[in-house]
């Protein structure tokens, strides 16, 4: 699956984008925030306050709660601030 | 008969646009009787920054702008809609964010206007960083409440 990160998550983490081979048991994008973040410091880091990450599953955004199955590319990113 | 769909235009993109052109694009299509814009500058904050950085995801962007204006089109009966979101590296001074709508009557066009702001502001996958006058890069700009108030009143 891949992973995508912007902002500041994709500073924190040291990366914009990677692949991933997910363990069964993740099947939410909560479950994913929890696995990322016993990755290592940087991630922990990235994925601190759960509350203010967003996300969106192929290009839509979608909550914590939203499950994973057949998603092909998720993003990670702070709340927005264009405009 | 019903209504022709409104014609509507999304762009994200690195190069300046164009107000005038826009605006007179959309001026320009059958019935039109009121044609509303709002451009987004970027301030120097009394000379503390000489611009922004803009950072966005690519292909969300334009979608996500995309389903905004098309819910705009859904609740009032406009006839056009253009908006145009810039990234990169904006000078203070120079435009970030364009938004155009037409209707026959002034209160579709200011309503759907507003609308789209406000959406786009909160909806759009996009993210500001300070650049300071000395030309090091700031803080990332904050989420504000009140973005998320005026577009939850719709």
């Amino acid at each position: 699956m891949k992973l995508l990160y912007f902002a500041w998550i994709r500073e924190r983490t040291g990366r914009a984008e990677e692949d991933v081979e997910l363990p069964a048991d993740v099947t939410t994008l909560g479950d994913l925030v929890a696995w990322l973040r016993q990755r290592g410091e940087e991630f922990e880091h990235a994925f601190a306050d759960p509350a203010v990450v967003r996300a969106a599953i192929d290009r839509t955004h979608a909550p914590l709660t939203a499950p994973i199955a057949g998603a092909r590319e998720i993003a990670f990113f702070p709340p927005m601030t264009g405009g | 008969m019903a209504a022709a769909p409104a014609k509507i235009a999304v762009r994200v993109q690195r190069e300046p646009f164009d107000q005038a052109t826009e605006i007179c694009h959309l001026s320009r299509l059958a019935d039109v009787g009121a044609v509303v814009s709002f451009t987004g500058i970027c301030r120097a904050d009394g000379g503390r920054l000489a611009g922004l950085e803009l950072e966005h995801y690519p292909g969300m962007a334009e979608a996500e702008i995309g389903r905004v204006a098309a819910e705009a089109a859904a609740r009032w009966p406009i006839l056009g809609a253009t908006a145009i979101h810039r990234f990169g590296r904006i000078a203070a001074g120079e435009d970030i964010v364009l938004v155009v709508t037409a209707s026959a009557h002034r209160a579709a066009a200011f309503a759907a206007a507003e609308f789209l702001m406000d959406w786009l502001k909160t909806r759009a996958p996009f993210w500001k960083r300070e650049i300071f006058a000395d030309g090091t890069a700031g803080a990332w700009v904050e989420a504000k409440d009140a973005d998320d108030a005026a577009a939850a009143r719709w």
